[in-house]
């Protein structure tokens, strides 16, 4: 409620939302307007366009990429209040975030609660800045869901560790700078021989092979370690410690992947007016098929529910309660995004279905595309069933079978 | 749970403490085998209205506390749990907003106080049907000389049986209006309805009721003025089918970690497991659309009505689906009229119907937002 939201005095609020409008007016070019590109911060490669080099190089030593990440690490240093104003200004003037990808979403939080002063120090100002993109070295083509059956082995030499082993799914690997990564540092225990750590992809005996998906596209791919040596000092945390720090940071990754940052914003179009302009409509100006626009209703209000769910969820854990409401994001942000694009599918008909070239426009390629795609997020991050899984035992204390 | 104030916090744990220790489903049980129209237990009642939460919405200038909606529906959510037989909400929340939102000075002089004594037990009477619809209203209001006549039967009053005073929706000849009409006014009669959740529930009937002219609250055209009335009264059924929703699917977690078959307690069996993650995962998106209805209403959203048919929608889908859980994971025992997953199942169908089932608020959300 009101009262929570009020972290600083409303004055002190609104001083701040004058000096964000007028270093926004001053840094975001208005040709930049509407031409965010969300792969960006993964894909990187050489931008063209000097404007959105400039835009992000503010934005990165303004630390307004990271707003709420601590000013010594090279984050803004703002509260969750001001952190809001400022998304609010940006969208005024339809400015965007060009600081993203798997170091903000999930490393960076997890190395400021357990990384080293010194691993901090060298990694998250990087992040901060946008100049380091980070992949994810979890699964391996044995550990799925079942995820601490982990086999990539890294073993200590003394002066480095050596790791060896295979992962796959890895998001973004071909673009990648760093990876942090699961390894087993112990083979005699399962969860307590996982550690935790960063390792550079340009190192000797890294192999990155893109995975083509169904959606056509390869944003995942296969990564082969052999005999790559890591420096002592990138293990985070202690040896045996990797299970408790990559949980956490499966934490950071649902509420991300949950969609509960994105849902609000504009998407475009909305549902009932794609249909109304594929279907058409009734006399009373309603969609004209009555079965389906009862669907978009209910997926609406299904939408809005979890949207309503992760305001709560915020707004208790800021005032410091437990949120039982968070381990329920990731499944039910996974039912939406999947059901809107069945929707959308089913609403364009064969011209949702259409792979490329001509006789179809780009939001019914990207329809297709994205209906397949979308089919990973329930699958990404803990499948819907693990969710489940977690719900039922940690929350609702159901056993494991025995 | 919404973020409380120290109030608001006060207010749950005091009512989440008096529906357990003095109001627990054994005191339902009671109500239920006395069979009384009323469907209530007076003490019980006053002992709530004792407590201040007959005035919880009330200003304090006619005797409340003036903490609002979401206050008073946390106390709706937790005497929900045990399914509390009160008239709580339908007068101090449903036909209070009335008052609360068009009545005049001299109206709420009048009844205000009253109702958050305790001493008036106040009703909303609207449908006509076996089916919420607010369009298919013919009871009429008369001009006849400086007040009114009303004639016609209004169906399945809730709290008819029990109430002093009827808030009546009324064709005016200009729109539909909302009248003050005492119970024992002469012309206006009650017929219980003897109906599965032992709440009262009352055909009223009004032939050739006179009232005078201060019987209307707010305009003869006040069609408007009926579905901000009704979206409070949604929003706090709503929140009572949250208490009986939480507790009917933790009693039934309960239950499987009790009971054992094949050498084992029923929880871990992963099949009930998912079973149970998935009504868990509903109930907490019930829960954020409740509190965010009441929370509308208290801060005069201009969404309230939207608002209000998602929580409406969402609670009756939620309630519905975690109702019949309860009944199918006891297996036979909830099935016995012993148990008290029928007294849930029974109650929760109930508040389904009540001022809308989700279909109505499905069709309404819809409208509202252009389908």
């Amino acid at each position: 409620m009101a009262t929570a939201e009020l972290t600083n005095p409303a004055d002190a609020l609104e001083a701040f939302r004058k000096e964000a409008a007028g270093w926004l007016a001053e840094h975001f070019p208005k040709s930049l307007v509407g031409k965010e590109n969300v792969l960006a911060t993964v894909e990187g490669g050489s931008d063209p366009d000097p404007e959105a080099v400039a835009w992000k190089r503010a934005m990165g030593e303004k630390g307004w990429g990271t707003p709420t990440w601590p000013k010594e690490y090279g984050g803004g240093g703002l509260s969750f209040a001001e952190a809001r104003v400022l998304q609010e200004e940006m969208g005024k003037i339809g400015a965007w975030n060009p600081i993203g990808g798997m170091g903000v979403m999930m490393l960076g939080p997890t190395l400021l609660e357990f990384a080293s002063e010194e691993q901090k120090q060298r990694h998250i100002p990087p992040i901060c800045r946008g100049e380091i993109r980070w992949c994810q070295g979890y699964s391996e083509p044995g550990a799925g869901s079942d995820l601490a059956s982990l086999q990539t082995r890294c073993e200590d030499k003394g002066d480095h560790w050596l790791v060896n082993g295979q992962k796959t799914w890895t998001s973004g690997g071909q673009w990648a700078d760093w990876c942090f990564a699961l390894v087993r540092t112990d083979t005699s225990k399962k969860h307590e021989g996982i550690s935790f750590i960063l390792l550079d992809m340009k190192s000797p005996g890294v192999e990155v092979k893109p995975i083509r998906m169904i959606s056509g596209t390869s944003p995942f791919c296969e990564t082969f370690f052999t005999d790559v040596k890591v420096p002592k000092e990138n293990l985070v945390g202690e040896p045996g410690n990797g299970w408790t720090i990559g949980k956490r940071l499966l934490q950071h990754e649902r509420t991300n992947l949950s969609g509960g940052g994105s849902l609000g914003r504009g998407q475009g179009p909305s549902l009932s007016d794609i249909a109304k302009h594929y279907v058409g409509t009734d006399a009373e100006g309603r969609i004209a098929d009555a079965d389906l626009r009862m669907r978009i209703v209910r997926h609406e209000m299904e939408a809005q529910a979890f949207k309503a769910t992760a305001r709560r969820v915020m707004l208790e854990s800021k005032s410091g309660n437990i949120s039982l409401g968070s381990s329920i994001l990731k499944n039910v942000g996974a039912r939406i995004t999947q059901e809107r694009a069945e929707l959308t599918l089913e609403i364009m008909g064969m011209n949702g279905l259409g792979w490329s070239g001509e006789g179809f426009n780009p939001a019914e390629l990207g329809a297709t595309r994205g209906w397949l795609w979308g089919k990973a997020v329930s699958i990404y991050g803990g499948t819907t069933e693990i969710q489940n899984n977690v719900i039922a035992k940690r929350i609702l204390g159901m056993l494991d079978h025995q | 749970m919404a973020v409380l104030n120290e109030e608001q916090s006060m207010l749950r744990d005091m009512a989440r403490d008096w529906a357990n220790e003095q109001s627990p489903v054994s005191a339902f049980r009671k109500v239920r085998d006395a069979g009384e129209a009323i469907g209530f237990d007076p003490k019980a009642f006053a002992a709530q209205a004792e407590m201040g939460w007959t005035g919880v919405i009330i200003p304090e200038a006619y005797g409340g506390s003036d903490f609002g909606y979401l206050s008073l529906g946390l106390v709706l959510e937790e005497t929900g749990r045990t399914l509390t037989a009160s008239p709580l909400g339908t007068t101090a929340l449903a036909a209070t907003s009335a008052l609360l939102l068009a009545g005049s000075e001299a109206q709420k002089q009048a009844w205000l106080p009253k109702i958050a004594s305790g001493d008036v037990i106040a009703a909303l009477a609207v449908d006509e049907g076996p089916r919420h619809d607010p369009s298919k209203i013919a009871t009429k209001a008369e001009k006849s000389g400086d007040g009114w006549t009303l004639s016609g039967t209004k169906k399945f009053v809730a709290e008819g049986d029990g109430a002093h005073l009827l808030v009546v929706a009324a064709h005016t000849g200009s729109g539909i209006g909302l009248f003050l009409v005492p119970a024992d006014a002469k012309g206006v009669s009650c017929a219980s309805r003897n109906m599965v959740d032992a709440r009262s529930h009352a055909e009223v009937g009004f032939d050739a009721v006179k009232l005078d002219s201060d019987a209307l609250i707010g305009p003869e055209d006040g069609a408007a003025l009926l579905d901000q009335v009704l979206d409070r009264a949604r929003a706090g059924v709503a929140a009572e089918m949250l208490g009986l929703a939480v507790q009917a699917f933790e009693d039934t977690l309960a239950y499987l970690k009790t009971r054992e078959q094949f050498g084992e307690i029923l929880s871990r069996f992963q099949a009930l497991q998912h079973r149970m993650a998935h009504q868990f995962t509903q109930i907490e998106l019930m829960r954020s659309v409740v509190e965010g209805a009441l929370e509308a209403i208290d801060t005069d959203r201009d969404d309230i009505a939207a608002k209000v048919s998602l929580a409406k929608a969402t609670a009756c889908d939620t309630l519905h689906l975690v109702s019949r859980e309860m009944i199918q994971l006891h297996g036979g025992i909830g099935m016995t009229d012993e148990h008290h997953a029928g007294f849930y199942i029974k109650r929760a169908r109930i508040l389904e119907n009540a001022w809308g089932n989700a279909a109505f608020h499905r069709e309404r959300f819809a409208r509202l937002a252009g389908y």
